[in-house]
């Protein structure tokens, strides 16, 4: 491969590989501050390639390869090299991560309580997590969260915030323009920009944090909080969790223990000012 | 495209390998199913940090597909038992029922099972009275090509676990030159304590040539390679010798047969492959190691020649030229 | 024709109860179920050795206050189906 870019995030090193520049650049500025994988080792590869050998020129098409494929997964244009790298990226976590339970979630630390944020695409959830990062809270990930089997601690896995659409207008008034990726257009899911979360979390990115409450938010409704049961959590979980069958026996043990251990509520609101407004409720009840 | 030798060379001599790029060594050991086979063999090494957790992450996913492996032929075994018809597992499943040496790390995809000719309506209707189903796109062929041609059923899978389960009545398709006796693989198959069935030691070794010549253009032939070595090892002497010769000829498979056992005497030191390599090995030999330290096959030309070989030997050439047309017209 | 006996399927059973479910960690199949009860109940009961459907209703009238034999026949279809119990 032509281009390498590497990167530790979190708890996972990558190996990124590309025919093309641009992309790797447009990776290594998002990335910037971001520590090199220990000993030059990833944990996993990635590889943008064209599709086929003639499309590395003509009309440009990114083919997301890499250690973990998805066979029938549809190329990129080139102009989106850039979201190609990311979903390299999680589709290794996605297939390949088996050190820990994988949960499709954000997650935010604060005083050393984590909260899980996981529901459905579209509800809200990253933008949520991604506010909270700008007002007080650590952003640990907004796309993966990671439960280590023997401890139950949440690990950082903080990637780069992928906003769409109107998310993107609501963190540009939060957070410094040097944090942004370019605006991508005309992608799959319409306009995608990305934002490095902020120095405390890519200095903090080693530090795990104890799970203390796990929430299903959905935007968009009247406000109301409803607390979700264990079975009915566990369901959800492993529905959010992309490994938790491959994981046998330790994931049934810690997703178990996270479901018992750790409450759980379905949150609906309007506006973000809502939401931010109810967590900072749920923060200072598991603090007193 | 160093990368695919030095994983053969840590492959059979895991201790004593030097590695510079782990990376290399890492990708191209997933692209070819093997990441579990290494992280056995390496066991017991010293390796830096994060490849220790990348193979005890490894070792525990096989220990993974093994289960799943073990429980898919449970349900079969289940299923069927009240048939009477030998059932016999193939490939990865019957090294890890077995319990053999070639399932160490060994990854597992679908279940593949052999049972006798007349049977099959029989399984068929079994199967899908125990929650299988037919898999509804089967690379956009229909029905008749599968049952008439092909050597297997139209492949199968569960509605509650998601997993697949191909019926074979021989091992390699009815249309293709090589004609293996499908009988004498029943007959001398093994049974295992739960009733279930292997091929013997021998046929299990002439099916993996089988597999890896005949049947593909290759694609993961070094996993391939690997498993007839530790088939090989495991049961060599010099009357198996003698056995495995015979039953090769008897299926028609002797010169895939003598050619893995050359291949694997190449990559991985296999003791009965030792001998005057032919021409034609060196050929097969680098389109095996055309994988490079990235995962990517390499070599197109090489890859091209055996893709369009492997369908030739698959069907005669007339019916080559109609399929090859249905499927551009389709 | 003889009522079919049922035996707890050999492999070990990890059970750990949420708010009046049951999640099932099936060792022998890696797969995990929830199960709301009589099931956990069955299983624990055909634990005693293999039953057939008269045998398990008393095992359960035993010990719990049990009723209606129909819903017995239903859940052992379902654990068959999910491998956590098989006939003799």
């Amino acid at each position: 491969m032509r281009h390498q870019f590497d990167v530790q995030i979190g708890a996972v090193g990558f190996r990124i590989g590309s025919a093309w520049p641009g992309p790797l650049d447009a990776l290594a500025d998002l990335y910037r501050g971001y520590p090199a994988p220990e000993g030059g080792i990833a944990d996993f590869t990635v590889r943008l390639e064209p599709e086929k050998p003639w499309r590395r020129f003509l009309r440009p098409s990114v083919a997301i390869r890499g250690d973990y494929v998805l066979p029938d997964a549809a190329p990129l244009p080139l102009a989106l090299g850039l979201l190609a790298a990311e979903m390299g990226m999680n589709l290794q976590m996605a297939l390949g991560q088996k050190n820990w339970l994988l949960l499709h979630a954000a997650s935010v630390e604060k005083d050393g309580r984590a909260l899980i944020l996981t529901g459905e695409s579209g509800a809200g959830k990253s933008t949520l997590a991604a506010l909270l990062g700008e007002r007080g809270w650590r952003l640990m990930g907004d796309e993966f969260a990671l439960l280590d089997l023997e401890s139950g601690m949440l690990l950082p896995f903080p990637r780069a915030v992928s906003l769409k659409n109107k998310a993107i207008a609501v963190m540009e008034a939060e957070a410094e323009a040097a944090r942004f990726g370019p605006r991508l257009a005309g992608t799959p899911k319409g306009d995608i920009r990305h934002l490095r979360p902020n120095r405390e979390a890519v200095e903090r990115m080693g530090e795990g944090a104890r799970p203390a409450l796990i929430l299903f938010p959905r935007f968009g409704a009247e406000a109301a909080v409803r607390a979700v049961g264990q079975a009915e959590t566990f369901m959800r979980l492993t529905q959010a969790s992309t490994n938790y069958v491959a994981l046998g026996e330790p994931g049934f043990t810690a997703l178990t223990r996270l479901v018992r251990a750790v409450p759980a509520l379905a949150i609906d609101y309007p506006d973000t000012a809502t939401a931010l407004g109810l967590v900072e409720d749920f923060r200072q009840e598991l603090a007193a | 495209m160093k990368a695919a030798g030095l994983l053969a060379r840590a492959l059979s001599d895991p201790h004593g390998t030097a590695i510079e790029d782990w990376n290399a060594l890492i990708s191209a050991a997933r692209a070819e199913q093997l990441i579990g086979s290494l992280a056995c063999r390496m066991e017991g090494r010293a390796v830096p940090p994060r490849v220790a957790a990348i193979f005890d992450a490894a070792r525990r996913d096989s220990a993974r597909q093994r289960t799943q492996a073990l429980w898919e032929a449970e349900m079969a075994r289940r299923a069927l038992a009240p048939l009477g018809v030998p059932v016999i597992l193939l490939k990865g499943t019957a090294f890890h029922a077995a319990g053999l040496e070639a399932s160490a790390g060994r990854s597992v995809g679908d279940l593949d099972i052999l049972v006798p000719r007349e049977s099959l309506d029989a399984v068929e209707a079994a199967l899908l009275a125990a929650g299988w189903e037919h898999v509804k796109d089967t690379k956009g062929y229909d029905d008749g090509y599968y049952r008439r041609w092909m050597h297997e059923l139209p492949p199968l899978i569960h509605r509650d676990r998601d997993r697949m389960i191909d019926v074979h009545h021989t091992i390699l398709p009815p249309t293709a030159r090589p004609s293996p006796d499908a009988g004498a693989l029943i007959a001398d198959s093994v049974a295992l304590e739960n009733g279930l069935r292997t091929l013997s030691p021998a046929d299990m070794i002439v099916h993996a040539a089988a597999h890896l010549f005949a049947d593909g253009d290759l694609a993961g032939g070094l996993r391939n390679l690997w498993d007839i070595d530790r088939l090989l090892r495991e049961f060599d002497s010099d009357d198996f010798r003698r056995t495995l010769d015979a039953r090769a000829r008897r299926h028609q498979l002797a010169g895939p047969v003598a050619r893995a056992l050359r291949l694997a005497h190449r990559l991985y030191g296999t003791p009965a492959g030792a001998g005057r390599a032919r021409l034609s090995d060196r050929l097969f030999e680098a389109r095996l190691l055309a994988r490079n330290g990235w995962g990517q096959e390499r070599r197109k030309l090489i890859r091209f020649f055996f893709y369009v070989r492997s369908h030739w030997l698959r069907m005669p050439p007339l019916m080559l030229a109609r399929h090859l047309w249905i499927k551009a017209t389709r | 024709m003889a009522d079919p006996v049922y035996i707890a399927d050999c492999g070990a059973v990890r059970s750990v109860p949420l708010d009046g479910l049951t999640v099932v960690y099936h060792v022998s199949s890696g797969m995990t179920h929830i199960v709301a009860p009589p099931a956990p109940e069955i299983l624990d009961a055909l634990g005693a050795g293999p039953a057939d459907a008269a045998e398990l209703l008393r095992r359960l009238g035993a010990r719990f206050a049990f009723e209606g034999g129909e819903v017995i026949h239903a859940r052992l279809n379902e654990l068959e189906a999910a491998g956590l119990v098989r006939r003799a």
